[in-house]
């Protein structure tokens, strides 16, 4: 049987020497765990953790129409970011409903870096070279194999990554960026993340990447930094309720639906799949993007059928133990007459109904 | 990695304990690691039936769910009650307070199992692959 060759990224080293776990994912040899997943997940919530993300794509919108094709494809209003803010959105089909979630960096006026799910890199970047045609002079660049990517997250994040930067941290707000130095090899510095916890995402050119991971763990060793896996980024994003693209949302899913409708600007001028999102929000949606807690004994897995009054009524799109709150908790679409903090639920379990109760989202919040 | 000689071995990685007509079964050292963090425990109730081979349970870490199966044929007579609220034991102490179930089995329930040097073996060409 053909097997296609999985990519490895420039900390792939690094991670053997850490004793990881290694798995394919979208196209990777990944970390999945080190020392453990709940270990690194403590770690992540109460000092810092260092997670491998160079299997992001990162992709470059440039030219005189930059902003005008931004605009086009994503949901959010790209016009309110001025260099050194970034924008968590949404690339739209005409349907409305997600191609990815991204986030939008403005490193300049005819300049956007676009930062996209590894699994859809190359849908993505298709399909935004198939809709740049009648942009004149707008380039888009898949420049994935120029960046590494390695997050620092955790209450100790900042004072961590301050030892090796001279770059003024805590002046760079929640979802800004200043390009700079760390360790002496240029960076885009972010204060961005997927685990609910402060932190920093960082990009450096692959081959500083391995002495940046390693000078980390140094600068960290006084926290208790721990090198955490895509485990640990599963159940720490899962807690905070930022949505994951395959299990949360996909192509089927709009922003509404999946309680993003934050990210939706429909004042903005013609954009993929505003007639879709106007008439959706003006008709209102019929299911809704719920978390819930299993009141039952057990723990709901993507994919798990989800019934009411006898009735399936829908999908688990993510659930697992949530570690720092110690309770089976799922996330899935229901209709929106079950969508009530409170409503009663059922999980299929291997053949077994199991009571489960619609609760708040996200389940975890950090204290600011 | 040395295995506990006081026991029988499947290729499953499950261990027995042998004793009058009951077996004590779990999971070895090489299932626990592999599983990662034990979160959640799912045993069938005292009395079911088993065959050898046959689903037993579940066992869930953080990020996935295994099946455990029957290391042989027998019916259940006890499950291990304190995995309820700590499931983690299967990983501390999978040999000792992680054990699972309790079979009733019939003579020559063993056939076929292997001691601890064979599974040591077994392991070891396991990882190889």
């Amino acid at each position: 049987m053909a097997e296609t060759r999985l990519k490895r990224t420039p900390l792939y080293e690094c991670h053997l020497e850490a004793k990881a776990r290694i798995v394919p994912f979208a196209g990777y040899e990944m970390p999945v765990q080190y020392a453990g997943v709940l270990e690194e997940h403590r770690a992540v919530r109460t000092a810092v953790g260092l997670f491998d993300v160079s299997h992001m794509g990162e992709i470059e919108v440039t030219g005189r129409r930059a902003l005008d094709f931004v605009q086009y494809v994503t949901c959010n209003d790209a016009a309110k970011l001025t260099v050194g803010r970034a924008q968590y959105s949404g690339l739209m089909t005409p349907r409305g409903t997600f191609v990815d979630d991204l986030l939008v960096h403005k490193m300049a006026d005819d300049r956007y870096f676009l930062v996209v799910n590894a699994a859809n890199k190359d849908k993505d970047y298709a399909y935004l070279c198939a809709q740049c045609v009648g942009f004149d002079g707008v380039e888009v660049r898949d420049r994935s194999d120029e960046y590494a990517q390695i997050a620092v997250q955790g209450p100790k994040a900042l004072p961590t990554l301050q030892k090796l930067t001279s770059v003024k941290l805590d002046e760079i707000k929640y979802y800004r960026f200043v390009e700079g130095t760390v360790d002496g090899a240029a960076a885009i510095i972010a204060r961005t993340g997927y685990t609910g916890e402060d932190g920093f995402e960082v990009y450096v050119a692959p081959e500083d990447a391995p002495r940046l991971w390693r000078a980390l763990l140094a600068a960290g060793r006084e926290f208790g930094i721990v090198p955490a896996g895509l485990g640990a980024r599963d159940t720490l994003r899962f807690e905070a309720c930022m949505p994951l693209y395959g299990n949360d949302i996909d192509d089927t899913t709009t922003p509404y639906e999946a309680g993003l409708g934050w990210i939706v600007k429909l004042d903005k001028d013609g954009f993929l799949g505003r007639e879709a999102l106007l008439r959706q929000q003006g008709d209102g949606v019929r299911r809704r993007l719920v978390g819930f807690e299993m009141t039952g004994r057990g723990i709901a897995r993507h994919g798990y059928p989800i019934w009411a009054g006898g009735k399936e009524v829908g999908a688990v799109t993510s659930g697992t133990h949530a570690p720092t709150l110690g309770k089976a908790l799922g996330m899935g679409y229901v209709p929106v007459a079950l969508s009530a903090v409170g409503s009663a639920i059922e999980v299929e379990i291997r053949e077994q109904k199991v009571a489960a109760r619609v609760v708040e989202m996200p389940f975890y919040r950090r204290a600011r | 990695m040395a295995q506990p000689n006081d026991r029988l071995y499947t290729k499953t990685h499950e261990w027995i304990i042998l004793a009058g007509g009951e077996a004590t079964a779990g999971i070895t050292q090489y299932a626990q690691e592999q599983l990662g963090d034990v979160v959640f425990v799912e045993l069938p109730a005292p009395g079911k039936k088993v065959e050898k081979g046959a689903a037993l349970g579940n066992i869930e870490s953080v990020k996935a769910v295994s099946e455990v199966f029957a290391p042989m044929a027998g019916e259940v007579s006890m499950t291990n009650g304190e995995l309820e609220t700590h499931p983690e034991l299967v990983n501390q102490d999978p040999y000792g307070q992680g054990w699972l179930v309790r079979l009733r089995v019939a003579p020559g329930a063993a056939d076929g199992l292997m001691d601890a040097a064979a599974y040591e073996k077994f392991l070891a060409e396991e990882g190889a692959h």
